[in-house]
């Protein structure tokens, strides 16, 4: 039991150092500048991300810039930064959707689809397995170890030395 | 010129449509078996003749077209706007693929040319050839009529008022890779016409067996190279001419010529379970069918001005021509499907979760996911736009957190495939092959982490894309640890059985199973490549206006300005600093580096010419990029570029593997012959000449 208190507490620090350490990040003015500079694109039509636009003499970026060190140093939280910048330039702004209403489609539907593929697949192949008896475990089920190892050591071997793909 | 290269054009649409129609008529007459006047074999052969004499048709357009640029015909209002008198040479020839009604005709000379190699090797088999090649028409047919009616490459000037000199070819495109990549990526796209019309022509002939699969193995592994390489050509142009720093930008026609290039793989990897064990066929049809047809939506995107792009040159209105053919190739598809499908009942069912056709399986769903990923990123603006009646926008940013992590997981299935055994893996088997692997993921995860930790930059748990870093090279690590210990253990075999050095007996290895080893290579290739890409995530830059004898630092090196200098040509004017590069104070290049800025005299348009000197560490990267508005000096801008280099040798590795996987394994009594009959060291077990059989 004090085990058990030990690992739990143990756990609940470490977590609390995670979010602090996260937290602070975040409320670093230098690195919100560079994470904030890298949600927005330039709006000069160069569609680069508003702290990469390379374009000497480009008149938005530097402008966005300064709005941006202004929000920051007005101790705006990131939210409203991104609020403001979206009603002056539009949603076009942004440089991904946001996680609110239809935008939220954006990033939910890839990785439903790829995890409804994957555990379709995970299912659909458990089913045929269920069907047909696996041949790694026939051996097993004889009752004789040695012999489940020779074949494995023999489909091993065929696998090497003959299988092409 | 221009009436010779259209009614060559007009030539060869009839011929695509007397092969199609004749070629349709025989085989329907053959089908039903009925009697009629005329020989449906002879019909059949006179479509295949038609077919090949539709080729010189369009090689006599394309003829027209590059005498056309040489001798700067500018009645023409095609070379009116993609060339001018002072262009230098190769890019002639790039001017003919710069612009869409050039574009378009290069397609349809690389579908003639395809179509030609495959009517002459019609005796492998007459009668799939004959359908193939009544398919492969109709697709020419399509491209035939697009260059005929909707964009005619020859059509005469506006106006009818011909100019002194042409427009100039665009600036971004005046570069040496835009010479190869167009022909190479429409050698990929127009290239998965061929399997396509294979399947298709397979399965309405309910042809027997899986000797279509043969036939088109190596045609769809070629066109699978070409297609990589046109697209790592489009990444290093973008590198060298954009200036930005970076190879890839998640353009949508980017997305678009990678979409194909995804459904492809998997469809490389999947018919090896039709060929081995009879299973997947219905999905096999399907991912070459959806191959095509993402090849044809890719042209639908980026020329119906569909999703905006930096392609912008290639907009038009053709692109209710492709919504058309589109929907009827998907109706055919759909409606042979039907047709025939029982005709696809697999021969053998998945054994167990834990096998290599299960890895294929999980292959194929990763593969097809990230394809979805993509399109749905590029789609999602069009149907945003739709839903809210605001644009949404969807950068790189959106990509690196979507397709990245799936990229990440496709690396790991690339690792593990190769090491579970067909119908089911034991957990003893299991245990010994992912052992090797799983310590060099660990021991890379673990030093890695203390060498970011300790170095002052981005920790892996503060910056997602060092996490993502990290990822990628330790799963490198793993999955190069399987490749090589699996080369290492065939050899082992061989060299134990025969005798020879280990070098002869790798050689002996990779030869018995060109394309189980090519395979492998490819995969290695693309850990390489995998790791280039890893190395974004370290990349910094530093930029400031530079005076003479100014000094620009970063990383180790240091970049004295020596002298801006202005030059002009026919062509353009440029203006360049020389930059003196020493590494730790001493000197690194014996040039100087020289960053540009051209403009070019037809139309004024600015290009960047990026001085890279690359490294396998690093790339030193540095771009001119103007003159500053308040001092008039030239600000410079210097990238340090961790591994890009890298992504060039793994692409050579992927081609090379790939080729390797195209020569024909030595036949089955040559690798007996090599190897001498011992007696088994398991009692009960064969001799080792008797397993030993061809690879392909």
């Amino acid at each position: 039991m004090p085990t058990r208190n030990f690992l739990s507490r143990l756990a609940q620090s470490l977590l609390v150092v995670a979010i602090v350490a996260i937290t602070l990040g975040a409320t670093d003015p230098e690195s919100r500048f560079n994470d904030l500079g890298h949600k927005m694109i330039c709006q000069c039509s160069c569609s680069q991300v508003m702290l990469e636009c390379n374009h000497v003499g480009c008149p938005v970026s530097p402008v966005m810039r300064s709005e941006l060190s202004d929000g920051i140093s007005r101790g705006m939280n990131d939210s409203l930064i991104l609020q403001s910048f979206v009603q002056k330039y539009g949603a076009v702004v942004l440089a991904a959707p946001t996680t609110q209403g239809f935008d939220l489609l954006a990033w939910i539907m890839p990785f439903a689809v790829a995890f409804a593929g994957l555990l379709g697949t995970v299912l659909l192949v458990r089913h045929w397995a269920k069907q047909q008896p696996s041949l790694a475990t026939q051996a097993a089920r004889s009752g004789n170890p040695a012999q489940a190892r020779f074949e494995d050591d023999m489909r091993e071997r065929i696998r090497r030395e003959t299988e092409t793909e | 010129m221009a009436a010779f290269g259209s009614f060559a054009l007009l030539i060869a649409l009839l011929l695509a449509a007397y092969n199609f129609l004749a070629g349709a008529t025989a085989l329907r007459l053959i089908a039903v078996g009925k009697p009629s006047r005329y020989s449906p074999e002879r019909m059949a052969e006179s479509a295949r003749r038609a077919g090949i004499a539709g080729f010189f048709a369009v090689c006599a357009a394309a003829f027209a077209m590059i005498w056309s640029v040489f001798h700067n015909d500018f009645s023409i209002e095609y070379i009116v706007e993609h060339s001018n008198i002072a262009l230098p040479t190769p890019y002639k020839f790039a001017a003919m693929w710069s612009g869409q009604e050039g574009s378009l005709l290069l397609w349809v000379v690389l579908l003639s040319t395809y179509g030609l190699v495959l009517r002459l090797r019609h005796k492998t088999d007459v009668k799939l050839h004959a359908y193939a090649g009544t398919i492969l028409a109709a697709i020419q047919v399509f491209f035939l009529l697009l260059v005929n009616i909707a964009t005619q490459p020859f059509a005469g000037v506006r106006g009818g008022i011909v100019p002194a000199d042409g427009n100039g070819l665009n600036p971004l495109l005046q570069y040496p890779e835009m010479v190869i990549h167009p022909p190479m990526l429409y050698l990929g796209y127009v290239g998965f016409a061929i399997p396509f019309a294979f399947a298709l022509g397979a399965l309405m002939m309910r042809y027997p067996g899986e000797k279509w699969i043969h036939i088109t193995r190596r045609w769809t592994m070629l066109t699978w190279m070409f297609l990589t390489i046109g697209i790592f050509l489009g990444m290093h142009w973008a590198y060298a001419v954009l200036g930005w720093g970076g190879y890839w930008g998640w353009d949508p026609v980017e997305i678009a010529s990678l979409m194909p290039w995804l459904t492809g793989t998997a469809f490389l990897h999947s018919v090896m379970m039709q060929e081995k064990r009879g299973m997947m066929k219905s999905w096999n049809v399907w991912l070459i069918f959806t191959t095509f047809m993402l090849t044809i939506l890719g042209t639908l995107l980026t020329r119906a001005g569909l999703v905006s792009s930096v392609h912008a040159f290639a907009q038009s209105s053709i692109g209710p021509w492709f919504v058309w053919f589109l929907v009827l190739t998907m109706a055919v598809c759909l409606f042979t499907y039907i047709l025939q499908r029982d005709h696809l009942k697999t021969e053998h069912r998945l054994e167990s979760l834990v096998s290599r056709e299960s890895s294929f399986l999980f292959n194929n769903v990763v593969l097809l996911a990230a394809c979805f990923a993509l399109l749905w990123g590029t789609l999602f603006p069009v149907l945003s736009e739709y839903v809210q009646g605001t644009k949404t926008t969807l950068s790189g940013a959106y990509y690196v957190h979507v397709a990245v992590p799936i990229g990440i997981f496709l690396l790991l299935l690339t690792g593990v495939g190769p090491l579970l055994a067909w119908r089911a893996s034991s957990f003893r088997s299991l245990r010994k092959n992912f052992i090797l692997p799983g310590i060099a993921f660990l021991v890379t995860a673990i030093v890695l982490t203390i060498v970011l930790a300790n170095g002052g930059g981005s920790k892996p748990w503060e910056d997602e894309g060092v996490f993502y870093s990290l990822m990628t090279f330790s799963l490198s690590a793993a999955v190069a640890t399987a490749i090589a210990s699996e080369f290492l253990r065939g050899a082992g075999v061989i060299h134990r059985q025969t005798g020879k050095n280990f070098l002869s007996s790798m050689v002996l290895l990779v030869r018995r199973s060109t394309r189980r080893y090519g395979g492998y290579l490819v995969h290695f290739g693309l850990v390489v490549i995998f790791i280039g890409f890893a190395g974004y995530a370290f990349n910094r830059s530093v930029e400031m206006p530079m005076n003479v004898g100014d000094t620009l630092n970063i990383g180790p090196y240091s970049l004295k300005n020596l002298g801006n200098t202005q030059e002009s040509n026919a062509n353009y004017d440029t203006e360049f600093s020389l930059l003196q590069v020493s590494e730790n104070g001493k000197k690194l290049l014996e040039e100087p580096m020289a960053p540009e800025k051209r403009v070019y005299a037809s139309n004024g348009q600015p290009q960047t010419i990026v001085a890279n000197h690359s490294m396998m560490r690093w790339d030193l990267y540095v771009v001119y990029e103007g003159r500053s508005t308040e001092t008039g000096l030239p600000i410079i801008k210097a990238f340090l570029n961790p591994l890009v280099m890298w992504i060039w040798v793994g692409l050579g590795i992927v081609v090379f593997g790939t080729l390797i996987a195209q020569i024909p394994s030595i036949q089955p009594h040559r690798a007996a012959a090599t190897v001498p009959a011992k007696a088994p060291s398991i009692p009960g077990a064969a001799p080792a000449t008797s397993m030993a059989r061809s690879g392909d």
